[in-house]
């Protein structure tokens, strides 16, 4: 019998921390544990008693790297709670703001944090001394979305401009339109940059999953009233709880979530794709078609490196397209007729959807608050990607069997922080 | 091969958000330049290489939170020349010291099915509490522009300067109409410190205090403005939101609670 242990005390470049534990007994994973040590924080508890106006910004303090997808989650899911319509032009607003967030996010994990799994660096800094270029490409993209979280969103960073009901403060139009030379150049660099990453070296693998994504009729999705899946869900967000349930297990401090059937699904860009490519513009679709990606294709973990370029690529072109066409709204926000109730609220934060449900009081306080995020629903996922490549990594030498088995979950662009609700690998032999 | 003589730099994570590390990933004109003038010797959210001990630089994010990190952050000292600490979780506990004065093993059982499971403090505690810190950047999240300062300063070898003056400062020199006297909007501003470039009046909105309090924060001044614009409870909560533990900020909270039985 030979066993084999994969032991990482602390994944590298994921956002938060965790350690990833396999052991390998002939070929076989018997334990795949992502460990997810990050401190519990509490948030669903102490948003208890608090005014539904502070929700967008506690609960963007849950993720420094999608605040944004936080605070849209948050602000929907109130505004579902007091029967807020919050019109056209300040949806699209919202729409380019998350074209901000999944730009820079994206960018981030794709030039920093991926890339250098599939060209054999430790980290985007070394990479950077062989592919200068490529790099200092990715960071300019990366900048382009975070120009927009700032100017929009006030900051980077736990943007201050998002209200429910809308904005505190609407863009002069010449603010955005400052914007444009950046993001058309970013969009030149994106393109090139899909072509050289379609060039990599991506493992044969496919997953068979069920995929969810929230669906947004005439768009490719970021915030909707509904979610749909690859095996036919087609549902209203009032029938998350039943749909899907959190269970926690020992070696987490994040909640894995499931179907209530029991099942493992996904949630992220390869959802997103299968399930709404068609709603790509023409740039993005242009690009698809030049690297020659397939759904099929996409469905292959390693590959969501191309799909989050080409998603990036559609941000990039939608956000040129809005700044164009922008003309400063009439009034920055709706103002919330307070009434007790109970609300539900889904977009896609760069990751996968992120749910929020409240309960509100009629003076507006939060009575009871769910969060569930992206990675809290790709913990499963995660683990069985490693249970099914056990027998592939259980013939590598024990470094590459590490550096691979680390790649597989860096293929989720999991954040540890937002789900603590993350991976130490270990490979021993006998 | 010739000795790396650069200065190692360490990047370490408690209880937070990964923004305020991010912020050093954010800033994409000189990420490469100060790459290239340390050595990154521990930053896991940005590469797989570890090298060992003694730092130059300690980065620290977050807060204190179990039993363990309390057990961490003192290695982390010992093996540091200079500890600073980076945002609102690592200087004064952060959003999740909002358990401090709650029933920590509720919230647990709150959040998780199986509360047994945690290993968690009742408090969130800065890292000052624990072990001597050198410098604090404040914020929530940090400003980038005062990491690089921070980080460019300690390079050429002179002392960072970080002023400490309140929000309203920086909106007399952004121009900005006072919200809290002119329009009587409820503003943290007057007891904040600054560093944020105004950020919340200039979005038009009152300031909730992200970067905790000045050096000289004066709530008991600010008590009556502040009455006269909005509910006590609604001041309460506005001190308790980003820094609600930080002392001042907790007495501004009292005195509104205070002012609140007194009517």
């Amino acid at each position: 019998m030979t066993t084999q242990k994969i032991d990482v005390s602390a994944l590298a470049r994921v956002e938060g921390e965790g350690g990833l534990h396999i052991t390998i007994v002939d070929g076989v994973a018997e334990k795949v544990e992502m460990e997810i040590f990050e401190p519990p924080r509490f948030f669903e508890a102490f948003l208890r008693g608090r005014h539904f106006m502070e929700v967008p910004d506690i609960t963007a303090r849950i993720c420094g790297i999608c605040p944004v997808a936080y605070q849209m989650s948050a602000c929907t899911a109130l505004e579902d709670a007091f029967g807020v319509e919050v019109p056209e032009e300040l949806q699209g607003l919202r729409r380019l703001l998350y074209c901000g967030e999944w730009i820079e996010s994206h960018a981030l994990h794709m030039f920093m944090l991926h890339a250098p799994d599939f060209l054999g660096f430790p980290d985007g800094i070394a990479m950077a001394e062989v592919h200068r270029d490529r790099v200092a490409a990715g960071l300019t993209i990366k900048k382009a979305g975070n120009r927009i979280v700032q100017v929009l969103g006030g900051r980077e960073i736990h943007p201050i401009n998002v209200r429910v009901g809308g904005f505190y403060r609407l863009p002069r139009r010449e603010e955005l339109v400052a914007l444009l030379p950046e993001l058309e150049q970013a969009r030149d660099a994106m393109r090139a940059a899909l072509v050289w990453m379609a060039e990599f070296d991506f493992p044969e693998f496919t997953q068979d999953l069920e995929l969810v994504a929230v669906h947004e009729p005439g768009h490719y999705p970021f915030i909707g009233r509904r979610l749909r899946s690859t095996r036919g869900k087609d549902i209203a967000l009032d029938a998350w709880p039943d749909t899907f349930a959190e269970e926690q297990v020992r070696h987490s401090t994040a909640l894995h979530a499931r179907t209530t059937d029991g099942d493992t699904y996904l949630c992220g860009p390869a959802a997103r794709f299968a399930l709404h490519h068609t709603e790509l513009s023409e740039v993005p679709r242009a690009a698809v078609a030049s690297i020659g990606l397939t759904p099929e294709q996409a469905a292959n973990p390693f590959r969501s490196l191309l799909v989050r370029g080409v998603e990036t690529l559609s941000a990039l072109d939608e956000a040129c397209a809005r700044v164009e066409a922008y003309r400063r709204p009439s009034a920055p926000f709706v103002e919330p007729q307070v009434r007790a109730g109970e609300g539900h609220g889904a977009s896609e934060a760069p990751r996968g959807t992120l749910y929020h449900r409240y309960r509100v009081d009629d003076e507006g306080l939060i009575e009871e608050a769910t969060i569930v995020p992206p990675t809290s629903q790709n913990l499963r996922a995660m683990e069985d990607d490693i249970r099914k490549l056990a027998p592939m990594l259980a013939e590598m030498p024990l470094v590459e069997a590490t550096h691979r088995a680390e790649q597989a979950i860096r293929n989720y662009d999991p954040c540890i922080s937002c789900a603590t609700h993350f991976v130490d690998l270990r490979i021993e032999r006998s | 091969m010739t000795e790396d003589r650069r200065p190692k730099l360490a990047v370490w994570k408690f209880a937070s958000c990964d923004g305020c590390q991010l912020s050093l990933l954010d800033c994409e004109d000189e990420l490469l330049m100060v790459a290239g003038a340390v050595q990154i010797a521990q930053f896991t959210e940005a590469t797989r290489t570890v090298l060992p001990g003694p730092y130059d630089i300690s980065l620290v994010e977050g807060s204190i939170t179990t039993p363990h990190d309390a057990e961490r952050i003192r290695e982390i000292r010992r093996s540091s020349k200079l500890l600073i600490t980076i945002g609102a979780c690592a200087t004064a506990g952060g959003v999740q010291a909002l358990r401090n004065t709650a029933d920590v093993a509720e919230m647990a059982r709150a959040v998780y099915p199986h509360p047994e499971y945690l290993d968690v403090l009742a408090t969130s505690t800065p890292i000052a509490d624990h072990v001597d810190v050198d410098l604090e950047l404040r914020g929530c999240p940090i400003d980038k522009g005062q990491l690089l300062h921070v980080l460019t300063s300690l390079l050429a070898g002179r002392p960072p300067q970080i002023r400490d003056e309140p929000v309203c400062v920086s909106c007399k020199r952004a121009g900005v109409t006072c919200i809290l006297v002119a329009e009587g909007r409820a503003c943290l501003g007057p007891v904040t410190h600054g560093g944020c470039g105004a950020l919340c009046p200039r979005y038009d909105r009152g300031c909730f205090g992200c970067y905790g309090p000045a050096g000289d924060a004066n709530p008991e001044a600010l008590a009556r403005p502040l009455a006269a614009v909005a509910q006590p409870e609604q001041v309460a909560r506005l001190y308790s939101t980003i820094n609600p533990r930080a002392e001042a900020f907790e007495r501004g909270r009292r005195l509104a609670v205070l002012g609140q039985e007194e009517t």
